[in-house]
């Protein structure tokens, strides 16, 4: 993933503090946010990963014109010849692992860019999924001036088969 | 209200309930909000019938989001300097899940923090780590 421009929007922050059930005035509210020790808005510490939103070649976006794969008329919208869902169907697997390092507090205002880099792969064979594919990357999400504001890094998996349940999933 | 390193032991948990009943609704809302829009996460009749999954299950960002908020609310604001974790059994709607930090290591102005979630039935769906400044 390499994003030029992540602008830091205090609109984006209240949706995504929403999202994940956390009102707190400190991702919500910028009055009641210049009281807290932060001293005024800030994102909440998983926020960076919708830095997504931002790379324009993200593959878990649809994209007018383009093929997608979920479903439409029919139960996806891409026909492949592979066997099984792959676990991760065609997105890109599932996400294994996820670690942040924070330097400093992210900030509507921050225009942020991101840059990962590949790191180690490897191989386990799964009780429930079969034989799994690990990769990791690093991202660093650097600020205006260059600095090192995150560093994230991430490791996903890809599966031979779905991953079997313990028990059946009730919804 | 940050933590002050003289008030904690080693051993201190803070536990929280994160979400109860999880809606299919607010995983739509967490695509919309971090941009992936995977449709694993979405899209019932993909992931029952293309990818072979019972059901559509959260983002384990979403888990980790949710987890944060415990983590934030016990430590204060701005002051994780580490969070990770790692997604250990996925997350269905209706799953009702609680997070807990245990206190591992104080000192140097940090203190230092095992990260667990479990779900409704006790099963660990994320397991972690956290460092956050501490007065």
């Amino acid at each position: 993933m390499a994003v030029k421009d992540f602008p830091v929007e205090a609109s984006h922050i209240l949706m995504f503090a929403r999202s994940i059930g956390d009102e707190n005035v400190v991702y919500t509210d910028a009055e009641a946010a210049k009281q807290t020790e932060a001293g005024g808005i800030i994102a909440p510490p998983t926020f960076v990963q919708a830095s997504a939103q931002f790379d324009p070649d993200y593959v878990l976006r649809p994209k007018p014109g383009q093929p997608w794969f979920g479903s439409g008329g029919k139960a996806t919208g891409i026909t492949r010849a592979t066997s099984g869902g792959g676990g991760g169907g065609n997105g890109g697997g599932l996400h294994a692992e996820q670690h942040y390092e924070y330097h400093r507090p992210v900030r509507p205002g921050d225009v942020l860019t991101a840059k990962t880099f590949p790191g180690k792969t490897w191989e386990k064979e799964g009780k429930r999924s079969g034989k799994l594919v690990f990769s990791e990357s690093v991202t660093e999400y650097r600020d205006q001036k260059g600095e090192l504001v995150v560093t994230a890094r991430g490791v996903g998996v890809r599966t031979e088969r779905p991953v079997e349940q313990p028990a059946p999933a009730k919804a | 209200m940050p933590l002050k390193a003289s008030q904690l032991k080693i051993g201190d948990t803070h536990s929280a309930r994160l979400v109860e009943d999880l809606k299919r609704t607010q995983i739509v809302q967490y695509a919309g909000s971090s941009g992936d829009y995977n449709p694993l996460h979405t899209d019932e009749i993909f992931t029952t019938q293309v990818a072979g999954y019972p059901s559509v299950f959260a983002h384990g960002m979403l888990t980790m989001g949710m987890t944060g908020k415990m983590l934030t609310d016990y430590v204060g604001d701005a002051r994780l300097t580490k969070y990770g974790v790692r997604f250990t059994s996925q997350v269905w709607p209706g799953d009702t899940l609680d997070a807990t930090a245990t206190v591992t290591e104080v000192g140097g102005g940090i203190a230092k923090f095992d990260v667990k979630t479990v779900n409704q039935n006790g099963v660990e769906v994320l397991s972690g780590y956290a460092e956050a400044r501490v007065d």
